[in-house]
Order: structure tokens, then sequence, then C-alpha cells
């Protein structure tokens, strides 16, 4: 697949791999902020690739593990309703709040249902009109275009019976509390790539030039990840602390007009609290006044439930970078993905989840470097 | 209590001392029929403590039992699959080759079959007698017969148009020991084409995820590839050297290969470019972010094969038209034990582990 | 976050008034909405997520990047000196 499949070359990884070996000097500490990142670094086994001294912690660019418990009980609530059809992205059906997850509540007989598109919930909210269909509308900036499409065409078919749970959250303001943390350790950000090709990199340069630290916008693919640690490494190494863009294929400093048009139609930001951190101020998006109408917290008044996260829980600390999954006692054991205790172990690409699929949880996790017979 | 106690009561959750563990799901979820780790809980909870014994307790596809000095296979499995008619078969075709699959892979010849309807009020005859037509040529072609059955019918709402469960009896005619747990280290493993076709077509034609694609099922009776296979092990003198086969079906590759590395106690390691994936499948995967690893196959089999037999029956599988891509994509070590690793196509490892449901479309 | 793959434009059209492509991801082809990049044209390619296009890849660019990325080595004789092992480690 053009595109994809040359940024897995395993020859030209290994020249990233030995460019890096030759420019570091120190031991360095990046943080990958997307949960698409983690994946792929996981799931390729890059971290294992990189020299001793290039240490990647896995930040909170997980829109499923950072929503609160008590949206997630909202959404539940909502869910169980007779008169609702509700739509989510898949990535949120496992995830449990107080009482069960969406998966256990189709069980139970609420019409559930996956959708890979914001926009397919107008074509359900059509079929159904003796029904209210309503979209989990979560992710971040990169997800908010999709969303606000689903606004905007309900807003114009005059749909009534669509309504939107949203529960966006913006990347710059969750990299501010992280480097405004007295914990913190992370020394340059591979930033979002996906984000970034929707809102651009402007907001990163005031946060690079305020703590400095380099931060360069990185995609997904394997090189390009060894592509964007190699740019900040040479940052780093001298001293450097400014904002580069290796996913320039994909996008420019300023992003996405069109999107950033209609994003700002119907959203505006708002406080949001991130499960496991708490609230951060102007870091989520909910919307508009003249959008509220579609706004399913409002159109079904959910009470707050009371929510408590288990204490043993340090999905917090690792969604910051300041804790790995194997640093907590019940990773692997208690908390499992089947038995979740916290934020990062609900989602699929949740740090917890990510390192436990890959095997990480495993005693014998280090022997995965064993060597396999040539490459 | 004492303290302790009350500890150690807290540390017992919902299966308290009870030899018969408590289920800890209230109510079955969709998960529990995805082949993988809920589905493996479900069964061992719920039906195997109920019902030990040594036959049950191997787990494989199929029981083998002596009856007078005849080995026989037996095996069932039900079929639920929506839409009922997909591109490359239909829930007929799949409930035929399912059941002949797994008395083959076994390696048993498949003789006889039982099939049990149970069809929704409201099913077309016309639909019926295309899914039946489908179940006709297939048993033909894996030459077995249908000599019992059953229908029944459940009112409308209560069924998905058709369930069909087929259950199949074959003959162990060959001096074969395929078992889960007869793999050793050194020993090769063998596919015999590309996976993922079964899986991803379904999921093309569920609501939502719809795309188009030329692909189709790669739904297909495997006796005749698994009988040139043995053939091939036989003429080479070790017919022990063909340890296990199995078809892997949902809960794809990954899961079936897991379950042999749990059982015979020794680790794999898989090469990620040796594996033959199409490129209809690779769009999907990718869009909808998930491995094809983890994909259901309908006419494919996974082989654990001795290193000196390894290239014979590998040949073998290739002269035959459902085994043309057949190839090697890993071989068996002896640590770590249980683990399934794979070299990935970037140079780096990864573990392989079992899934825990159903695979969902991600956005992350 | 954020999963999104290139895919290829081969066809435009308008359904409900949103700007429309079906876009082939290796050997399928599936709709995506062009509202956000309105000036894509037939055989260009797309990043899709969700079902919409957020932003075209440049493909001169994505050219130029990665012949740099292929050439890494021959430019090795101007680098640093190897290090060994960097203490410090990582956890």
């Amino acid at each position: 697949m053009k595109y994809l499949d040359e940024y897995r070359d395993g020859d030209i990884a290994a020249k990233l791999v030995e460019r890096i070996r030759r420019v570091q000097t120190k031991p360095w500490v990046i943080m990958e902020v997307c949960g698409g990142q983690t994946h792929s670094i996981v799931k390729n086994g890059i971290d294992h690739l990189l020299p001793k001294g290039v240490e990647l912690v896995h930040g909170p660019g997980c829109p499923v593990c950072v929503t609160p418990l008590e949206m997630i009980d909202k959404a539940h609530a909502i869910a169980r309703r007779p008169d609702v059809i509700f739509c989510s992205f898949g990535d949120m059906l496992r995830v449990p709040g107080s009482d069960g997850d969406l998966f256990s509540i189709k069980s139970q007989g609420g019409d559930v249902r996956v959708v890979y598109s914001p926009i397919d919930c107008l074509k359900i909210a059509k079929a159904n009109p003796d029904k209210q269909v309503v979209f989990f509308a979560i992710g971040f900036e990169t997800t908010a275009p999709a969303n606000a499409m689903l606004a905007w065409q309900a807003r114009q078919c005059g749909m009534k019976n669509l309504s939107l749970l949203v529960s966006h959250v913006l990347v710059p303001p969750a990299i501010e509390a992280i480097l405004s943390s007295p914990q913190n350790r992370v020394q340059g950000f591979l930033g979002p790539g996906h984000v970034c090709a929707v809102v651009g990199y402007t907001e990163y340069e005031p946060l690079a030039a305020r703590f400095h630290v380099p931060i360069v916008v990185t995609g997904f693919e394997p090189l390009d990840i060894l592509e964007g640690v190699l740019m900040v490494i040479e940052q780093l190494e001298l001293g450097r602390a400014e904002v580069e863009n290796q996913y320039s294929r994909v996008l420019a400093r300023g992003g996405n007009g069109p999107a950033q048009e209609l994003i700002a139609k119907i959203f505006e930001v708002s406080d949001r609290k991130w499960r496991g951190v708490g609230t951060i101020p102007q870091s989520g998006f909910r919307l508009r006044e003249a959008f509220r109408d579609f706004d399913a917290e409002e159109r079904f008044s959910v009470t707050t439930i009371d929510t408590m996260e288990p204490a043993v829980c340090i999905g917090g600390q690792i969604l910051q970078g300041i804790k790995k999954p194997h640093d907590c006692p019940a990773f692997g054991t208690e908390c499992t993905p089947q038995h979740p205790l916290g934020a990062t172990m609900v989602s699929a690409e949740g740090a917890c989840a990510a390192y436990y699929a890959y095997g990480r949880h495993l005693k014998d996790a280090d022997l995965i470097t064993i060597g396999v017979g040539g490459r | 209590m004492s303290a302790s106690k009350a500890d150690e009561q807290e540390k017992l959750g919902p299966f308290g001392s009870c030899p018969l563990p408590i289920f800890d799901h209230p109510q079955i979820v969709l998960g529990h029929g995805s082949g993988g780790k809920l589905s493996a809980d479900l069964i061992e909870k719920v039906f195997v403590s109920r019902f030990r014994n040594p036959t049950l307790e191997k787990m494989d596809d199929q029981a083998v039992i002596d009856i007078g000095g005849a080995k026989l296979a037996f095996t069932t499995d039900s079929f639920v699959v929506t839409p009922i008619f997909f591109p490359g078969g239909d829930i007929g075709s799949l409930a035929v080759n399912g059941t002949v699959n797994d008395l083959a892979v076994g390696g048993a010849k498949p003789l006889y079959l039982a099939a049990a309807f149970i069809l929704e009020e409201g099913l077309t005859a016309a639909d019926l007698a295309r899914v039946v037509d489908s179940m006709a040529i297939a048993a033909q072609n894996a030459g077995v017969q249908l000599v019992t059955g059953d229908t029944k019918v459940v009112n409308r709402g209560k069924g998905d148009k058709v369930f069909i469960t087929t259950t199949g009896i074959g003959h162990m005619n060959r001096a074969t020991q395929l078992s889960a747990d007869r793999a050793q280290p050194g020993d090769r493993i063998l596919l015999s084409g590309y996976i993922g076709d079964h899986g991803i077509t379904i999921l093309s034609q569920r609501e939502g995820l719809e795309f188009e694609s030329a692909l189709e099922s790669d739904c297909a009776a495997l006796h005749g590839l698994v009988a040139g296979m043995l053939d091939e092990a036989e003429a080479a003198g070790n017919i022990a050297g063909m340890r296990v086969m199995r078809d892997p079906t949902r809960g794809g590759v990954a899961t079936v290969l897991n379950e042999i590395a749990g059982r015979s106690r020794t680790g794999m390691v898989l090469r990620e470019n040796a594996i033959p994936v199409r490129d209809t499948v690779r769009g999907a995967c990718e869009m909808l972010g998930l491995d094809p690893l983890y994909v259901a196959n309908e006419g494919k089999l996974v082989a654990v094969v001795a290193d000196d037999i390894a290239d014979r029956v590998l040949a073998a599988m290739r002269r035959h038209p459902l085994g043309a891509d057949s190839c090697i994509i890993g071989e068996v070590i002896e640590q770590p034990a249980g683990m399934v690793l794979m070299k990935t196509s970037v140079g780096g490892t990864r573990v392989v582990d079992v899934l825990f449901g159903e695979q969902l479309p991600r956005i992350c | 976050m954020c999963l999104a793959i290139p895919g290829k434009v081969v066809e435009i059209f308008t359904t409900e008034g949103m700007h429309m492509a079906r876009v082939q991801f290796g050997g399928i082809t599936r709709d995506a909405c062009l509202n956000y990049v309105p000036e894509t044209q037939v055989g260009d390619y797309v990043l899709v997520h969700v079902g919409f296009a957020i932003s075209r890849v440049d493909e001169e660019e994505a050219q130029r990047t990665y012949a740099a990325l292929a050439e890494l080595d021959q430019l090795s004789e101007l680098d640093a000196p190897v290090v060994e092992d960097v203490p410090g480690g990582r956890s």
C-alpha cells in the first residue's frame, strides 16, 4: 500500500537506528504523544530497536483512556434507554464505567451500534425516526472535523432525533500540564501527526520556547517514528528547542483551513476533566450555544454519578510519562484487559493495554530481543 | 473473621472457595463467541468444568473415540453467520466445510454429517433452498453424506434467519498422532495461504463498515489438501512428524498458534514478512485498525511439522489447488514457553498474544 | 490517537450536499468526504480518518523526504564518531 509499506522498510529502519546511535552522546527521555504512535511503537517492537540511551515514554494521547468516568457513566445511562440508538466508535465499547460497559448494555437489550464514521449516524437517524440516535463524540482534534460535520449536517437536515455526547480533548494543554509538573522527566516530544494535520502546529511553538523542549511533529509508521526520534535527539544534542515537522508529506504549519473553520463554527474551547489527571483548563471542546440543542447531555437529563477510581491505579502517572506500566503492582495481575482497574488499561492503545497486548507483562518479556535467525 | 481471613476472602473474589468456579460475567456478551480469551474462559469455567473426562480435556477440534477397535473422530460446530449469503459462500457451505475441516485436520477421513436447523419464522423458502443446495454441493465435493438431521422453527425475531449445527463423524484410518500438545522445538510452522479473507468479507457486508472489494470468503473443504500432506509424511517415513494441524477460524492464526504453544509448552517465532495477506484484506485492516492475524479463515490450515519433512510437506501442499500459496511462516522454539513471538517487518520483535474478545474497529 | 491512512482518489461526486470521493486503500474502496480538501483531484492521495479526508499527501514532498531517508548511510562519514552503549539506560 502506497505511503504505508515503504515506511516499514527494515533496511532503512536499521540505518535510522544506526544514525541515532552515532548522534546520541547522553541519555534522553522522549514522549510520543499519540496513542496511535504508542501502538505502532509497541506493535513493531521499535523501542527495543533503539539504543539503550533513548527512553520512550508514552503520553496521554488516548482519547478513550482520558474520557472521565462520569462521562462514560453518562454514556451508559443514555445507552440503556429503550428509545435510544447509541452509536460509537469501536474503541469505546469495552470501556467499563461504574457498572458494566457498552457491550454488556447491548447484551441486556440496549441498541448499541459500532460506526466507522460519525456521518453513518445520519443514515441511522433517518431510518429510525421514532428513536433518538446519540453519537459518542470522543477524540482529539483529529476527529473534531468529522464530529463537527455530523452536527452541521444534522442542522442542515433539520434533524430532531440526533444528538452528540461530546467528550473532545485537546493536546497542547495536556503537554503543558505534563511539562509544568514538578515530576516531569520528558525532554523532547514526538508531536501528534494527525492532530497537527488538522490544526497545524503553531500552538506548539510557544510551548517549545517556554519550556525549552524540542517538539517534532511525527507520523505513525515505523520509519516516521524513528526519523522523529532522530530529529528530537539531534536537537537535544545541540541544545535546540524548536518545533520541526517530520510528517511534511501530510501536513504544513497551518494545518487544514476548511476543517478549522467548521470546527470553530460548531465547537468552542472549554475546561475538561481528564481521567487520571484531573481538570485541565481550556483543554476540550463543547458544542457552541448555536448548536447546544444537539447536545445529548442537555437533551437527556443525566445526573452525575459518584465515581471512584481504584486506589492502586497509577494510570494518571503513566499518562504523564512519569511511570511505566510495569511500575504498577497491579499490572498484568489484578489489572488486565479483562479486569481493567483504570484508564490506561481500558483502551486498546492505552499504554498499559498496549504493553499487555504485546506481551510486556510476561516475565520473559526481556527475552523477546532474542536473535530470531536473521532479519 | 480474622484480618488475614478477610483478606483471603477478598482475594478469592467472586469465586469464593467453591470448587466449581462461578463464571464471573452475569450475562453472555458477544465477546464470548469470538474465539479469544473470553470464549476460552466460558468453555473452561462453564462447560469443561461440568463434563470432565479425558477426551474432552484434550480440547482438540475433534474428539477421537475408540469403539470396538475402530478409531472414530467426532466433532460438532454451530454456524450463525450474518449475512447468510456472502461472496464466496453462504451459511450452508460454511456448515459443511467447517465440520469437514475439523475432522480432516485431526487426521480423520470425513464420512458422515448430521445437520440441525433452527429456522426463523419468515425465512423465505427460496433462501432456505439456496442454503441447502449449497450444502448438498459442498457435501458432495467433500465426499461426505448427510445422513440425519432435524429442523425447528422459532418465532420471528428469535433467530437470525437460520442457525445450523453440523456434527461430523470421520474414520481415523491412518497412524497419525495429531494433537495440539505435540509441537517440539525445531518444528516448522506451515500456513496454507492468504489469511483474513473470510472475516474481512463478512465485515465488508456489515452495516456501517461496508466497503467495496473483490474479496471472497475462502470457504473450502480441506480434506484433500490434508490427505496430500499426510501421504507425503507417510512416504517420507515420518507420519509422526505431522505434529498438529488446525483450521484457524474465528480468532484467526494467532489464536490457534497460541493454543498450540500453550498446550505444547513451547514458544513460537513467526516472521511477519512471510505471512501472506491480500491487498484487499490489508487495506481493510489498515483502515479499521484490525490485525489480520486475528481475522477468521474458513479454507486455510496451519500445520506444525517436524523439520526433516517440512520442505516435502510444503511441496505437497503447493501441488494442491487449495495450498498453492502455502509457505513456512515460522518455527517452534523452546523458550519462552507458551508465547508466540513475531519478527516484525521493520526488524523489531513483538508478542502475538491471545485476543481478549472480538477485535473492534478503532479510531486510534 | 487518530488512525488515518492514505488512499488514492478514484472518483469524485456529490451526495446530499457533501463533496465526496471514492478512495482506494490497497485492495478496497470506500467513500470519504472531501469537504475539507476541496482542491483534491482524481489520482491524488488523501489521508482519511473516520470517513473524512483531513489532508492531501504532497507526493513531491514524500518523494524528496523518502529519498533522503534511503540515502542515510551515504552521509555517515560526515557524522560524529560512533559512541558505545550510553550509560543511564532505560527502565
